[in-house]
């Protein structure tokens, strides 16, 4: 079995704030093999983006990483100096975000923005950078990109800012992509357009990928092996079939029972009943056993352990075992 | 609808707590405790200064000239203790400046207290009228902004002339619109609230609605805007006075008194100046914290 | 843009018409026109002949005619202690007021700028809270106070530096200036400091609040994602955001250095355009005063439009929008 590109292992990210502790990733663990696409799901406030976050060392106080480790490649990456860290960002792991209107900076040029990221892994004339830039917005398929460059973010389109973010991501040929939510903020038709984009060039560079993101749907047309979070902790992984045909945690089914796709016409959509808890206030025991149809007192008491059959694993003491349709 | 809907009594309890918010954030923190304490304890001073003072600087007849420039802790000739020192003319220090202190924070408290009248007053007609009245009114708020405070005070007394009538006129003139601006800014957006509209369809006056609904609802950041308008009109009447073309020398404030011992500072008799100084420094200094403090309490963006 | 630059030039001219107004009226209709332009000691035969040559017995809006158009030609009245052209006398002492106010803008900015930037990236911290509470004595200590106690501790302790007057000039670029001699640079650095202590603070302040505003932003998090140096981050992502809204602010700022020289000038006896008109005032010379206002108010107004438009070229999102 060859060493995974990334390997989680029981991540704990806590933020200290003046209100208390707020465990948003409180032991989180999955793998990425190369050229594999996981899915992070869940929803908002599950922990996901801060794993996402953790991974590159992106944690700004009051938060910081307490415990676990991350293996990119066997190396850990919480144990290595910031310069270290600085090196492997946007060169072996990249990393993409949600809203490219917010992380691209207004006042700066679409080129200045992609030259500096260039050059910062690599020595490398401006003129040549830009080069580089360049041929990274055709592959991504940015109609026009001389132009492009030129401009000012929000003198572009959603989807060609995101096609940017894209590209920079890129640049490096990076090992690892950790994708949060890229298409949330883009509109249904170049959504789709982004994903197969992203699919295309994942299966050609043999890239491993992270997608994060609250849509089932999107995620499931995507990735390989699914991860589901609840309250900062994976409750539930396991292949994109085993998932979505054999879930077993209550709140995967509680999910997929809610996706629009899923409801009959004339029917009332289904909800998971409750809210998700504030990472201030966790509950003791399963964190979604208040919401949870078959809670018992065992579940209230004590936080399940991972059990599971092979890369289907999940964390419930009364996994369901019904095959869905 | 129940017409017996009383009115927003349900702000009563929402002024409670912005009560125990400003109490917190007074008491809170050491460092602006002990501001806020100063600031009473000032003001208290300023109040019965005729009463605690140990001379009445002002009685030409008790002041001894031979007692002039006495250093801090000297006896006069007279016996008495002139525990700040002495001035040219024999004043005790720490009596002047408790007269000082007096007529600086009245003139302060006098002219902010109009100036949160007029400000307040026309913020709100701004708002609650809208359109014209609110053009009109913004655009005279922008006028008086864009130019500093001490050109337009200089221009008044210009045209004006001195005296404290004229002072107090000027710094209301330069102030009005620092109330105006913030009390029209919250004035809008509870106008449109759901009270508003109540107010309206029972059928209450303009003037009600505004006086009795709105401006409760506008005060509290009004109130931290006074504290620090009120600092900084004592400082530009002392300003004004140190340069002499504020208040008359018949009502020294604290600015005449640094103004008047300047020349003496030179000569190496610093206690004239730098005391009165030193008291207008902690004065104003003390509201600025204190109002610091406030405007961060009651800002509703900080508040998690 | 070119719509936005006229319309902004129509919005100043209409400020500066309606000032004079202002002026005009509150002079000669509030005040008393004969006290303005006849000193105090005219016979009633000398009132009589400066009312009848002044035009003062004809209609208000006749009068204000008259002076706009004297004032348009450079004619603003003759100083009564002075026995000049007001206009005269304010343009001569101009050169050493600005001169002032620039070095304060530069000191501010100079001092300013990086001690925000600080206090703001490690926010919190003992250094932080030491650059803020020293802002607050820096905005809150009035201005003439910060200047007796420098000439206090400078030049009757210490005795380091001159406390009065303007130091020998140079020539620099054509231009006389203080800043060419050792002797001028010593006069000049306490009303300098002096000045620019209450901007100084301004911008401290300003920059910590753009800093703390800025960092927790996306960009900047999407800058160190790709695997920027931490300088260039600060430097150039950060800093490129919070220096248009400071450099506008500071701008605008400038006029009110020119106005708070006054105070400055009349500690330090700088002789610049502030004493003079503090003097004008006290003296009652009200022909220097009606001058002084009229130049200064159609200053600030021209720096206001100049900011505007300065403002809206650095910010490209203004820029391309107007466009």
């Amino acid at each position: 079995m060859s060493t995974p590109t990334l390997s989680v292992q029981h991540l704990r990210t806590h933020f200290f704030t003046g209100a208390g502790v707020a465990k948003a990733v409180d032991d989180a663990s999955f793998d990425v093999a190369p050229g594999e696409i996981v899915g992070l799901v869940g929803e908002s406030g599950s922990g996901k983006s801060i794993t996402g976050f953790s991974v590159l060392g992106l944690i700004d106080a009051p938060g910081r990483i307490v415990g676990g480790r991350v293996l990119f490649k066997g190396e850990d990456l919480t144990a290595l100096t910031p310069e270290a860290l600085r090196r492997l960002r946007g060169n072996r792991i990249a990393m993409i975000f949600q809203d490219p209107m917010m992380t691209l900076n207004p006042v700066l040029r679409i080129d200045t923005q992609m030259v500096e990221a260039v050059q910062a892994h690599a020595r490398v004339s401006k003129h040549a950078a830009r080069q580089r830039a360049l041929e990274a917005l055709a592959s991504v398929g940015m109609p026009s990109p001389g132009e492009r460059l030129r401009a000012y973010p929000h003198q572009l389109s959603g989807g060609m800012r995101q096609r940017v973010a894209i590209a920079i991501a890129l640049l490096h040929d990076p090992e690892l992509i950790i994708a949060d939510e890229p298409t949330t903020a883009l509109d249904v038709t170049i959504q789709a357009q982004i994903l197969a984009e992203m699919q295309k060039l994942c299966a050609r560079s043999h890239t491993a990928m992270v997608w994060v993101s609250h849509d089932l749907a999107v995620v499931a047309g995507l990735a390989d092996r699914i991860c589901v979070m609840y309250a900062g902790r994976v409750v539930e992984t396991g292949s994109v079939d085993d998932i979505l045909e054999r879930p077993r945690h209550p709140y995967t089914i509680g999910l997929i029972d809610s996706l629009p796709e899923k409801a009959r016409r004339g029917e009332p959509l289904k909800q998971i009943p409750g809210m998700a808890p504030s990472a201030l206030h966790l509950p003791v025991g399963c964190a979604f056993a208040p919401r949870c149809p078959y809670a018992t007192a065992l579940c209230r008491s004590a936080e399940p352990p991972v059990s599971g059959e092979g890369v289907h694993l999940y964390r419930c003491f009364h996994p369901c075992s019904g095959a869905r349709a | 609808m129940r017409a017996t809907a009383t009115f927003p009594s349900w702000r009563f309890v929402d002024r409670n707590s912005t009560l125990g918010i400003v109490l917190r954030s007074l008491f809170g923190k050491p460092a602006v405790a002990v501001a806020t304490c100063i600031c009473l304890a000032l003001v208290v001073i300023a109040l019965f200064a005729p009463w605690i003072a140990p001379q009445n600087p002002y009685d030409l007849a008790a002041l001894n000239i031979v007692d002039g420039r006495l250093p801090p802790g000297a006896r006069g000739a007279s016996g008495h203790l002139y525990l700040l020192g002495s001035d040219a003319l024999g004043r005790d220090m720490f009596a002047a400046m408790m007269y000082g202190l007096r007529i600086s924070l009245g003139v302060g408290l006098l002219s902010g207290a109009f100036a949160m009248t007029l400000g307040t007053t026309l913020g709100l007609v701004a708002a609650y009228f809208g359109r014209y009245v609110d053009t009109l009114v913004m655009r005279a708020v922008d006028l008086m902004l864009g130019f500093p405070t001490i050109l337009v005070a200089l221009m008044m007394l210009a045209i004006l002339g001195q005296g404290v009538d004229k002072v107090v006129l000027a710094l209301v003139v330069v102030q009005w619109a620092y109330f105006a601006r913030t009390v029209r800014a919250i004035a809008a957006v509870e106008r449109r609230k759901e009270y508003m509209e109540a107010a309206l369809c029972l059928g209450l006056s303009h003037r009600r609605a505004l006086f009795s609904q709105l401006l409760p609802n506008c005060l509290p950041p009004v109130i931290v805007i006074a504290l620090v308008q009120i600092a900084a009109a004592i400082s530009a009447e002392a300003t004004l006075s140190f340069l002499g073309i504020g208040l008359p020398v018949t009502q020294p404030s604290l600015g005449l008194l640094i103004a008047n011992g300047y020349q003496q500072l030179i000569a190496g008799f610093y206690w004239i100046s730098v005391f009165p100084g030193l008291l207008l420094l902690v004065l104003v200094f003390s509201m600025n914290i204190v109002g610091d403090s406030l405007r961060e309490a009651l800002n509703p963006r900080l508040q998690k | 843009m070119i719509a936005f630059i006229i319309r902004r030039l129509i919005q100043s001219i209409g400020v500066l018409l309606l000032t004079s107004v202002l002026v005009f009226c509150g002079v000669f209709a509030i005040g008393d026109p004969i006290a303005i332009l006849v000193p105090a000691d005219a016979t009633p035969a000398e009132i009589a002949q400066a009312v009848q040559s002044l035009g003062l017995d004809q209609p208000l809006w006749q009068q204000y005619v008259h002076f706009i158009g004297h004032a348009l030609h450079g004619d603003l009245g003759r100083s009564f202690v002075f026995n000049q052209p007001s206009i005269q006398l304010i343009l001569e002492r101009l050169p050493a007021t600005l001169e002032l106010a620039f070095v304060a803008l530069v000191l501010a900015l100079i001092v300013g700028l990086p001690l925000g930037l600080i206090a703001g990236l490690k926010a919190g911290s003992m250094l932080d809270r030491t650059v803020m509470t020293g802002s607050i004595l820096g905005f809150s200590l009035p201005n003439f106070w910060q200047g007796i106690m420098l000439v206090l501790i400078f030049s009757v302790t210490l005795g380091w530096l001159p406390s009065a007057g303007r130091g020998q000039l140079g020539l620099v670029f054509g231009i006389h200036t203080s800043l060419a001699t050792w002797d001028g640079l010593r006069h000049l650095l306490l009303p300098a400091l002096n000045l620019s202590l209450f901007k100084m603070s301004l911008v401290t302040r300003l920059t910590r609040a753009g800093v703390r505003e800025t960092l927790p932003l996306d960009y900047v998090k999407f800058a160190r994602a790709k695997g920027l140096r931490e300088r260039r981050v600060i430097f150039v992502h950060v800093l490129k955001n919070i220096l248009i809204p400071i450099v506008t602010v500071v701008g605008m700022e400038f006029g009110s250095l020119i106005a708070f020289a006054t105070v400055t000038e009349t500690i330090f006896a700088w002789p610049g355009v502030g004493k003079l008109i503090i003097d004008s005032i006290t003296k009652l010379d009200r022909p220097v005063i009606v001058a002084y206002l009229l130049i200064v108010v159609a200053m600030f107004t021209v720096l206001n439009l100049v900011v505007d438009i300065i403002y809206s070229l650095l910010d490209p999102r203004v820029r391309l929008e107007a466009a």
